[in-house]
């Protein structure tokens, strides 16, 4: 289908098996939005009007559920997401410190992603880790008991990794 | 002997993981050490933690274990003794963390293997529903959580034989039985705990509730934040299925009930029934108008239940040991037990699961063991964005529905994040206005606009731009908010800036009246100093400093330049003679 905005130009065949498996379960909109996620990293445009067709719904519809949960991204992220803990409890142990030491050495605040494509900053409501404070996940492995050095070291280990994997 | 090593989400974050991996790899070709899971125990200020097992009995319980210790761990599993693992055995002082707690809700977390069903049925797993499809009818069923005095651990604290029997009561053939498991709670992480330890007793509540209610299928919304909750919880569901526990004629009886799991995209206000619903059915999470309550028209207009991981986490227990039992724990408005998750600067951080009427006192300083780095407690906040927070004075109250309402505060989910002097509590009530404001959905103006315009007030009083007149603002907002909002969200947005102004309205004046911060820890409203008798002229303090707003030559006391300083406090973090102070 043609898209109203020429923004994206996705491989919308991948999403055949998901809608599917799902398009005529009532109610599997946010599920469909996950696995098109999980698919692209993101929701592209393109992919949200194809779904909003393909569901019957209309595209605000769609981009209406889209853009109320926070789980939903609409731009690229990087190979790495980090997700940094804004929790209660992290925040009174001084996850902000984190974040700014983070936005520092990558030069990316909440939401954005660095230059190289590596590294997206996400700032995310409690991850439940309370007791290891302050805490962030990237790509769903949890890092506790932080501090400055610590998330830096980290991050530095990440990129040696990506480094050698190229 | 056998080798379990805890493995919750807090766990693998502090690295048990890498300890189940090393001793994996040295327990290659040795049969007869066995090496297993188990959920988390709760003392996650101790994780990793690596328990030893000599035929069902537990030898010894080994802390802060690391991936080094692995060696000795094998050598002690091999040989029986302990004496290679003798600086890893938990002190008496930390057992007590477990002693002095009674465990319902988490009885199975830390004890038993999360992932194989085989172990909870040993533990009396499946034992209630077993008598219940076979000896109770569902009013029975109802009857009994009606005497154990059970209510909603989520928060609202509603009676749940009351919902069971509302929903019970409506008329139709198709029910839905719903679990809200979108613990959105900063601060709180028992259900995590829950359906990461022990998944199959969530299973096996939820299967007594759809029984009580005439439900068929069931449903567990689970927050799309807790990946490992999820997969322990598929796993089991699988498990159970096979079993023949879940589908059609469970148990060879007429039963039958469907299990599934929807992940959550990430909303707080999906906490409230109605926005869960919502959510269930694929829409943005905004909340109905009740009534009609879920009980009589809820998930696809059918009559719903819907109660919190922690409520149905009791349920199991009550059966087998009837309502009496759980109803003798408690006080008189409050029965059985709660789960708090004890987290900030506290010295032993974790889950702890206590009889109702225990005093917060009794909680933080007894089994907390009191404020980290013995600073000055200065309060306690309970209930997440919609609880508040409680003072000093107030230590002794009781833990109840009752009392702790009385202060302001509330029960909640059980969030219980413990404060220092070091904590500014105008700094408290804007990071929860700032999480209400971005959470709220949108629906009613009140909360919309209104959490917007208190964020905006509380970021200005902590900017030093606070002006007279502000706390009368500030309340005259909160009670708009609380009456002209349409659900739980924006009724209680308001109650963390209530509490604070009610308890520490001298740290809102000393902001707006002198321009100060009494904690220290609104940056706008201080000034770093280094105290030239502590300073030793190491020059580490201006090698660090990234505005080069520190002067000074070797040996001699440094100095910092106010109009350079950003605030940044590298300074203080490696001064080694705490000679960087605020002002």
């Amino acid at each position: 289908m043609s898209c109203s905005c020429n923004h994206s130009n996705s491989d919308l065949s991948l999403l055949v098996p998901v809608l599917n498996e799902y398009k005529n379960i009532k109610g599997s909109l946010i599920t469909i939005l996950q696995k098109a996620q999980d698919i692209y990293g993101y929701l592209p445009t393109d992919v949200i009007y194809h779904i909003a067709k393909e569901t019957g719904n209309t595209p605000a519809k769609v981009m209406g559920v889209a853009t109320f949960y926070t789980q939903f991204r609409l731009t690229p992220v990087g190979k790495y997401l980090i997700m940094l803990c804004q929790g209660t409890a992290c925040h009174v142990n001084g996850s902000e410190r984190i974040e700014a030491a983070i936005t520092e050495e990558l030069g990316i605040k909440d939401g954005e992603t660095t230059e190289d494509g590596l590294f997206t900053l996400k700032c995310v409501a409690c991850l439940g880790c309370c007791s290891l404070s302050p805490v962030m996940m990237i790509n769903e492995e949890t890092y506790g008991s932080l501090t400055p050095e610590k998330a830096i070291s980290i991050l530095n280990d990440l990129r040696k990794k990506a480094g050698e994997e190229e | 002997m056998r080798i379990v090593v805890g493995s919750g989400s807090c766990g693998i974050a502090a690295g048990a993981g890498k300890v189940y991996s090393a001793l994996e790899c040295l327990l290659a070709g040795k049969p007869e050490v066995t090496l297993g899971v188990t959920g988390c125990i709760g003392m996650c200020y101790l994780e990793p933690i690596v328990d030893l097992y000599e035929e069902d009995v537990l030898k010894a319980r080994l802390v802060k274990v690391s991936e080094k210790d692995a060696e000795n761990i094998v050598k002690t599993a091999e040989s029986g003794d302990l004496s290679f693992v003798e600086n890893l055995i938990i002190s008496a002082d930390d057992e007590n963390f477990l002693s002095q707690q009674t465990r319902i809700a988490l009885r199975h977390c830390g004890v038993i293997d999360p992932t194989d069903i085989e172990d909870y049925m040993r533990a009396d797993g499946y034992k209630a529903i077993e008598k219940v499809l076979t000896t109770m009818t569902p009013e029975d069923v109802i009857e009994t959580i009606k005497v154990s005095g059970l209510a909603g651990r989520g928060g609202a604290g509603f009676p749940t034989w009351f919902k069971w029997n509302a929903a019970r009561q409506s008329q139709g053939e198709e029910k839905y039985l719903i679990c809200n498991a979108d613990e959105g709670d900063p601060g709180a992480f028992m259900d995590r705990a829950v359906i990461e330890s022990d998944p199959h007793n969530l299973i096996e509540g939820m299967l007594i509730g759809a029984y009580a209610i005439g439900a068929k299928e069931a449903v567990v919304y689970v927050r799309a934040e807790y990946p490992l909750a999820i997969k322990r919880l598929e796993n089991a569901i699988t498990e159970a299925k096979a079993k023949g526990l879940l589908g059609k004629n469970i148990l060879g009886t007429d039963f039958c009930c469907e299990m599934r799991i929807k992940a959550g995209a990430g909303a707080f206000v999906c906490g409230e029934e109605t926005a869960l619903i919502e959510s269930l059915e694929g829409s943005r999470g905004m909340p109905r108008l009740k009534p009609p309550f879920p009980a009589q028209c809820g998930y696809w207009q059918k009559p719903s239940n819907i109660n919190n991981v922690e409520t149905f986490a009791n349920v199991p227990w009550i059966l087998l040991n009837g309502g009496e039992a759980f109803s003798a724990m408690g006080t008189e408005n409050s029965k059985g037990t709660k789960v708090f998750a004890l987290t900030g600067k506290i010295k032993k951080g974790g889950l702890v699961e206590i009889p109702m009427g225990m005093t917060l006192r009794e909680v933080i300083y007894n089994i907390g063991g009191g404020i980290k780095d013995d600073k000055e407690f200065k309060a306690v906040q309970m209930g997440g964005p919609s609880g508040g927070c409680i003072p000093k004075d107030l230590l002794d109250t009781v833990i109840d529905y009752k009392a702790l309402g009385a202060t302001g505060a509330i029960m909640g989910s059980g969030g219980m994040v413990v404060m220092d002097e070091s904590t500014c509590m105008v700094a408290m009530a804007k990071f929860f206005l700032d999480f209400t404001a971005k959470e709220s959905c949108g629906k009613c103006v009140p909360c919309r606009i209104g959490t917007k315009r208190m964020l905006e007030i509380l970021t200005r009083i902590t900017e030093g731009e606070g002006k007279e007149g502000d706390i009368e603002l500030l309340e005259e907002l909160c009670y708009a908010i609380k009456d002209g909002a349409l659900c739980g969200l924006g009724q209680t947005a308001p109650n963390p800036v209530l509490t604070t102004i009610r308890y520490f309205r001298h740290e809102y004046e000393a902001h707006i009246n002198d321009k100060k911060c009494p904690a220290h820890e609104c940056t706008s409203l201080i000034t770093y100093e280094i105290d030239k008798e502590k300073c030793r002229g190491c020059t580490l303090c201006a090698k660090k400093c990234p505005a080069n707003a520190i002067i000074g030559t070797l040996k001699n006391p440094h100095e910092i330049l106010t109009d350079k300083c950003i605030k940044c406090s590298q300074c203080r973090t490696v001064c080694k003679f705490g000679a960087v102070k605020t002002i």
